[in-house]
This record gives structure tokens, C-alpha cells and sequence, in this order.
């Protein structure tokens, strides 16, 4: 009888104890003592499969992290999934992580038409959808999606920083354009245009000296070649030209230039500055002084052959993701965006929920990760949702076969 | 002469039993699925019920997949266009004309079946693998079409349309995702019903003869081109439907959700399945909705080549897809069941003759 009752008692106790315990869950999701968890979706299949990579680096990273100790005692056990680069399968694949795995937030899904598909639902939901590895400006609009934020610096603050270069530097310059026609090109010119009229008129120009577009070319992905939109840009008489492509119709544009003999200032998207995809099959002189932006170190720039964060960069690939590429500018995007992460959850110490996860994320003053360009340095705020929002500004050298950079760290404005 | 017939009469009507009882054990058996099916959602989380959700919706598209090329022998390799047809017509009567959900998938039904005749009708020129190639080429052609200029006020262009989820009607004390399960699998059955009412008819047969023989079927007076076409439409058809209820499924249609990639998943589904059977398309539905997540469990560094293992393993075991493996387990069971019971019956009689010898 007496066992009986202990048995009975101890039943309820461990009840009451599950019962407790899932009440601490509800305040918190994902967090106990010991563990976080993080959801994150990628394309480790399907079309977009190269990025798998970037969720990898973050794999490793955190496994690295785990073995040191974690963050504040607690592990992080970061569970990925595959989406193929599919819209719906994202949707699947979000419920998933929110409603079955219960994490704490989702970091780094990657894509635009990806992201977009679950934007409403992690907003519904009010689940954090951290660090989205996407350069859509879309991210940054903390009235609209407060649970939404980017990472990478976007197309918009990109394409201003050539604006504010063409206006300082190129007096009177007749800029043609040069287009992919999707989300990601309009994306780029709707902030080059608003770049060139607000520098227009902080600088005070006007009539012939202020920078004109003289003419905007587009294409679709689909075209097998865009000689005939260059050639058209060459026939509006513009010295400018402002290269928004992807990398296969950007070395196509680079070497239709130099063949046409035409020599504008050429600007080109940070999308496409990969050497070895771009510069090298356009020819190295036809893009001998070419701008571009960069924000993260290259590993394979000779300049960071001996630095020490791009040497523990190596270590770390060797010992936690000895499969990856050494040479791959995507590892180290993975590496430097999970210590953003990092730095959010150290912020955010015992209070793991939800709410101040995204509190601290719109927190980030003047943090720097080795593994940016000197200088660059992360900030948000509640009013602002776009971590990383400068660059700097860097010309390609065709003898050196390397890209050079030069002037300070530009933001936006 | 007695001594002759008897055996024959006795195994006819032994088969006539057999039938009998299959007869009833099938029904059963799909009875007691059905309440399976509908008990499910109440003790699965929202997650799983989206998920079979999206299943039945690929049924409905394998479905209309199977007609084409399981019963008609017209091969397509572009269905996730007419999915795709569906979903937007689903999209943009909701997003831009307010227009409720549930019309949406009659008129998508309609779009993708005017839409399917008249692809069938420059399909009637074109026969087997050429006929795979030129449906290819509408899979691929749809992406770059949805994200034409022309229509991007309704369309969204590259970003898609974003909808709500609706709520169950009627006061019924479902959720969104419950009431969408029941919504789905309803769709599901009256296609179910539709698709084999039509087969065991006259279309059916006529449908049939021209897979089989199409130059015996024309002789026989059968209107090859009609069918041909009609056949197309009326898949088309069934896969728009399923494209609409995909769209307020996942709440999100965009030109990247419907590549060419969808149009293969489809076909595998297909295959896998069984290519002429209407229970196929439910098991074809269930593979290409839940072995892709156990393929990307299994491995993150190639869950491509898992799925290949899973589908080059199924397809060595199962050469006539799953449907084609469940009949043949099926009708073992049906020769074995009657005549376990028999044996039972009439164990005095056997060891009777036994001991005779």
C-alpha cells in the first residue's frame, strides 16, 4: 500500500515537474540550461546548391563553439534543413523548425523568393528570421516586418556608394546602364538613381555638371548573350557605365567593351567581382580598372597572405569543415555572419526570449568581425535593420590580376 | 462427366467467393483508411497536417498526370506549368479581385483545362519523346513568363504574391491548417471519383484503346484526336485544381516555385507511384513529398544522391510503382485469405485423405 501511494505521488510530482517544465518552454521556445536552438534553411540541393556551402561554415562553426564551451553554458544545437531553393519547400521547411522543433529563431535562410515565402509567416508567428542571406533591401523595414532582418550589406547601399563616387569624381558624366531584369537588378537601380539625385543635390550641382543617366539597358537571364544591349550603350555616348550583372553576362559585358574599343568608367557589382568567373574569362587587361566594392577579406587577396584573422580562418576550415574550399569567399560569409549571431545571443546573456533576442539584434553598436574589411563595423537600431552598410571601394588591376582597393570605408550617405 | 465438371464448378465459385470477400475486405480496408485520414489531423501537430496537406495536393496533380500517361500514353514533362497556371489564377483572383478562395479553384480548374485542350491540339502532331521534349520546353518557358513585364502589376513579378490563410467556414471548430486538410483531401476524393468513373465508362475504354493501339482504336471508330486532346484538358485540369490549392496552402506563389524542377518531381511521382492506376498518384504523392526530407536527414553533403538510391531502389523492387506492388501483394493476399479459412473448415476432410494414402 505504501509502495503504492509512493508510486502514485512520485507519477504526480514528475507530472507537475513536465507540466513546469513546459511552462518554462512556452516563455522561452527553444532555450533550457543547456542547449539553443537555432533553425536555419539552405539549398543543399537544386539550383542554387553552390551556396550549401555558406550553411556548412555555419555547421562547423558552431560545432567549434560547442566544444569550447558554448555561449553562456548552453550548446547550440543548430538544426539545418534542405529546401532545394524552392519557395514552398521553405514554407515546409520554416513550420517545421517553428512548430515541431521549436527553435528560437531562424538565422541565415537563404534567398529572395525563399525568404519571402515565410516573411509573413515568421512575422505572424513572431519568431526571429535572423541574418537572412539575401542582399534584397526588403529586409530593412522594421515598422512593416519588426521580426525581419538582413545582414550583408544590400544592393540599394551598394549602388549609392557608386552614385556619390560618379558625382564626386566624374563631373558632367553621361552614365549608361547596364541591367539584369529582375527584383535584384531594379534593386540595385532604384538605389543608384536615388543615390545620384540626393549627391546631385547635397553637392550643388546642376545643368551640364551634374552626372546625367544617359540611357538604361536591360536584359533577361534567359538571353544567351548581351552584345547587342552594350552596343547600344556605346552609341548613347556615355563615359560612365554602370555594370549590374550576375557573373556569366558580367565577363560578357567586360569583354564586349574592351572589343568595341569603347573606355567608359566602368562600375560592376559586387555580385560578380569572383576572379577566377569573371575577370580572367573577360580577359585581365579588358578589365584592367574596373570599380567594385568589397566588405569581407578575400582569401585569396594577397594582402591577407599572412593576416592573422584569415589564418585562423584556415585553421578553422582544416580542422571543423576539411571538405570546404579554402579559396571560397562564401566560407568566409558563413564564418563572419555566425559570430554576428554569436555576439547577438552573448548580448542577449539569460534572457533568451524571442523578444529580446530581436532587441539585442537591433542592438549591435560598433561591433567588428576580423573577418570584414578594416573599418567595417556593424550597427543597428530599432529604426534600422541593416547591419552592414558600408564598404569600400576597390579597382581591379589587370598586370597585378588582382583587385586593389582604395579610399576609406564608404557608407550610404 | 460429373467427376469432370465438379472441379471446375467448385473452383469457379471458389474464385466467386474469393472475389466476394476481396470485394469486402477492400471496402473495409478503405474505410477504415478514410476514418484513419480524418482522425489524423486532431492528434498530428499543425506541421504534419501541412505537410500530408501538401501531399494530397500533389495527388490531385499526379492524378492528373496519370490520366495523360497511364492511360492515354501521352508522355508531359511540363504539368508544373498547368500547376503553375492553377496556382497563379488561384493567386491573382485572391490578391488582386478579392475574389473568394473557393471559386478560385473552379476557375483554375477551368483556365488549365481550356489551357491543356489547346496544347493537345499541337500535341496530336507530335508523339512520344517528342511530345516529352515540347512539354519540357512549357516548364521551362514558365518561370521567364511569370516574370513577364507585361503582367507584372498582377503577377508581382520576381516577388511573388503573398495571401492569407483563409479560416474554416461555417463556425466549424477547425483551425486554418485543419480546415485546409479537410478542404484538400474532399478535393482530393471527388477527383478520385470523377477519375474512375470516367475510366470505367466509354472514355475510359476509349482512352485506353488509343494508349494500346491507337491505329486499331481509330479503325474501331474511336475520334483519336478528340480523345487525345480531351485527355490532355481534363489532366490539366486536375493538376490546375491541385496548383490553386497548393497556392492557398502555402500561401505564397512565386515564378521560382514553379521551375522545371516541379515538372520533374512530378513525373517521378508518377512513376514511382504507378503509372496506370488512380491509387498511384496518393503513394507517387507521398514519395515526393516525404522522401526529399529523408534524403536531406540522411545527408546535408548530397541529399540528391540519396534520393536517387531511394528512387533507383524503389523502382528495382517496385517495377510497376508502389500501386503495382500493393496489387500484387494484394492479390497474393486475396488467394491465400479464402482459402487459409477452408483449409480451417474442412481440416477433418484433408486428414481424412491423408490417412486414406
Amino acid at each position: 500500500m505504501i509502495k503504492r501511494n509512493a508510486t502514485v505521488l512520485f507519477l504526480l510530482l514528475a507530472g507537475l515537474l513536465v507540466l513546469g517544465l513546459a511552462g518554462c518552454e512556452k516563455k522561452t521556445p527553444g532555450v533550457t540550461k543547456t542547449e539553443i536552438k537555432i533553425g536555419h534553411i539552405n539549398p543543399y540541393s537544386g539550383p542554387a546548391s553552390a551556396y550549401g556551402t555558406i550553411g556548412r561554415t555555419e555547421a562547423a562553426y558552431f560545432k567549434m563553439l560547442n566544444e569550447e564551451g558554448g555561449i553562456n553554458g548552453r550548446k547550440i544545437n543548430f538544426i539545418s534543413y534542405d529546401d532545394g531553393y524552392s519557395p514552398p519547400k521553405t514554407v515546409e521547411q520554416a513550420r517545421k523548425l517553428v512548430e515541431q522543433d521549436n527553435v528560437l529563431l531562424i538565422f541565415q535562410s537563404l534567398g529572395t523568393p525563399t525568404n519571402s515565402a515565410i516573411w509573413q509567416y515568421m512575422n505572424d508567428k513572431k519568431v526571429p528570421q535572423l541574418f537572412v542571406a539575401t542582399g534584397a533591401s526588403k529586409w530593412n523595414d522594421p515598422q512593416g516586418h519588426p521580426w525581419t532582418m538582413g545582414w550583408q550589406p544590400n544592393y540599394q547601399t551598394e549602388a549609392k556608394i557608386y552614385a556619390r563616387y560618379v558625382v564626386q569624381n566624374i563631373p558632367g558624366a553621361k552614365i549608361g546602364i547596364l541591367y539584369q531584369n529582375d527584383d535584384y537588378g531594379k534593386d540595385y537601380l532604384t538605389g543608384f538613381k536615388a543615390g545620384l539625385e540626393a549627391n546631385i543635390a547635397s553637392a550643388g550641382l546642376s545643368g551640364d555638371k551634374a552626372p546625367k543617366i544617359v540611357m538604361e539597358q536591360s536584359y533577361e537571364v534567359s538571353e544567351p548573350t548581351i552584345d547587342s544591349e552594350v552596343v547600344n550603350l556605346k552609341n548613347s555616348g556615355a563615359n560612365v557605365l554602370v555594370n549590374i550583372t550576375t557573373p556569366k553576362f558580367a565577363a560578357q559585358a567586360v569583354k564586349k567593351v574592351a572589343d568595341l574599343g569603347w573606355h567608359p568608367t566602368q562600375f560592376l557589382n559586387n555580385v560578380s567581382i569572383s576572379i577566377d568567373s569573371v575577370m580572367k574569362p573577360a580577359g585581365l587587361d579588358a578589365s584592367n580598372g574596373i570599380i567594385s566594392t568589397a566588405y569581407l577579406k578575400d582569401p585569396d587577396d594577397a594582402e591577407w597572405k599572412d593576416d592573422a584573422s584569415i589564418a585562423k580562418w584556415r585553421e578553422f576550415m582544416q580542422k571543423y569543415y576539411p571538405d570546404g574550399s579554402l579559396h571560397s569567399g562564401n566560407n568566409v560569409f558563413g564564418y563572419t555572419v555566425a559570430q554576428t549571431l554569436v555576439q547577438v545571443l552573448k548580448q542577449a546573456g539569460d534572457n533568451l526570449t524571442r523578444e529580446n533576442v530581436m532587441k539585442e539584434a537591433a542592438n549591435l553598436k560598433d561591433f567588428e568581425v576580423s573577418t570584414l574589411l578594416p573599418g567595417i563595423k556593424i550597427n543597428t537600431s530599432p529604426t534600422d535593420f541593416a547591419p552592414i552598410e558600408q564598404m569600400q571601394l576597390q579597382k581591379f588591376d589587370g598586370k597585378k590580376g588582382a583587385w586593389v582597393r582604395f579610399g576609406e570605408v564608404l557608407g550610404a550617405n | 462427366m460429373d467427376t469432370a465438371n465438379a472441379p471446375t464448378g467448385t473452383v469457379a465459385a471458389e474464385a466467386a467467393i474469393r472475389r466476394d470477400r476481396a470485394r469486402t475486405w477492400r471496402i473495409w480496408a478503405v474505410a477504415a483508411l478514410l476514418v484513419v485520414t480524418c482522425v489524423l489531423p486532431f492528434v498530428m501537430g499543425d506541421y504534419r497536417v501541412f505537410q500530408f496537406t501538401l501531399a494530397f495536393t500533389y495527388a490531385l496533380a499526379l492524378l492528373g498526370l496519370n490520366l495523360l500517361i497511364g492511360f492515354n500514353g501521352q508522355f508531359s514533362l511540363g504539368h508544373g506549368a498547368f500547376y503553375a497556371i492553377g496556382a497563379y489564377t488561384a493567386a491573382v483572383m485572391i490578391h488582386q479581385w478579392g475574389i473568394h478562395y473557393g471559386w478560385t479553384l473552379v476557375a483554375a480548374g477551368i483556365v488549365c483545362g481550356v489551357a491543356g485542350f489547346l496544347f493537345g491540339i499541337p500535341a496530336l502532331r507530335i508523339q512520344g519523346m517528342y511530345l516529352a521534349l515540347a512539354t519540357l520546353a512549357l516548364a521551362l518557358a514558365m518561370p521567364p513568363l511569370l516574370k513577364y513585364k507585361a503582367w507584372e502589376a498582377y503577377t508581382g513579378g520576381v516577388q511573388g504574391i503573398f495571401i492569407n490563410k483563409p479560416h474554416a467556414p461555417f463556425g466549424l471548430p477547425l483551425n486554418p491548417d485543419e480546415w485546409l486538410y479537410f478542404l484538400s483531401l474532399g478535393v482530393l476524393l471527388i477527383a478520385v471519383v470523377v477519375a474512375h468513373n470516367l475510366l470505367n465508362g466509354r472514355t475510359g475504354r476509349a482512352m485506353m484503346a488509343i494508349r494500346d493501339n491507337p491505329i486499331a482504336a481509330e479503325a474501331m471508330g474511336i475520334n483519336t484526336a478528340l480523345y487525345k486532346s480531351l485527355t490532355f484538358g481534363v489532366s490539366a485540369l486536375f493538376t490546375g485544381v491541385a496548383g490553386a490549392l497548393s497556392c492557398i496552402v502555402v500561401q505564397f506563389v512565386a515564378p521560382d516555385s514553379y521551375s522545371v524542377f516541379l515538372s520533374i518531381t512530378l513525373l517521378v511521382g508518377s512513376v514511382v507511384g504507378g503509372l496506370a492506376s488512380i491509387s498511384g498518384a496518393i503513394y507517387g504523392a507521398f514519395f515526393i513529398q516525404f522522401i526529399p526530407n529523408v534524403a536531406d536527414a540522411i545527408s546535408k553533403a548530397a541529399p540528391w544522391a540519396i534520393y536517387g538510391l531511394f528512387l533507383i531502389g524503389f523502382m528495382f523492387v517496385m517495377p510497376g510503382g508502389i500501386a503495382g506492388f500493393m496489387n500484387m501483394v494484394w492479390s497474393r493476399l486475396q488467394r491465400q485469405l479464402p482459402l487459409a479459412r477452408r483449409r480451417g473448415a474442412e481440416a477433418g476432410h484433408t486428414g481424412r485423405t491423408n490417412s486414406k494414402t
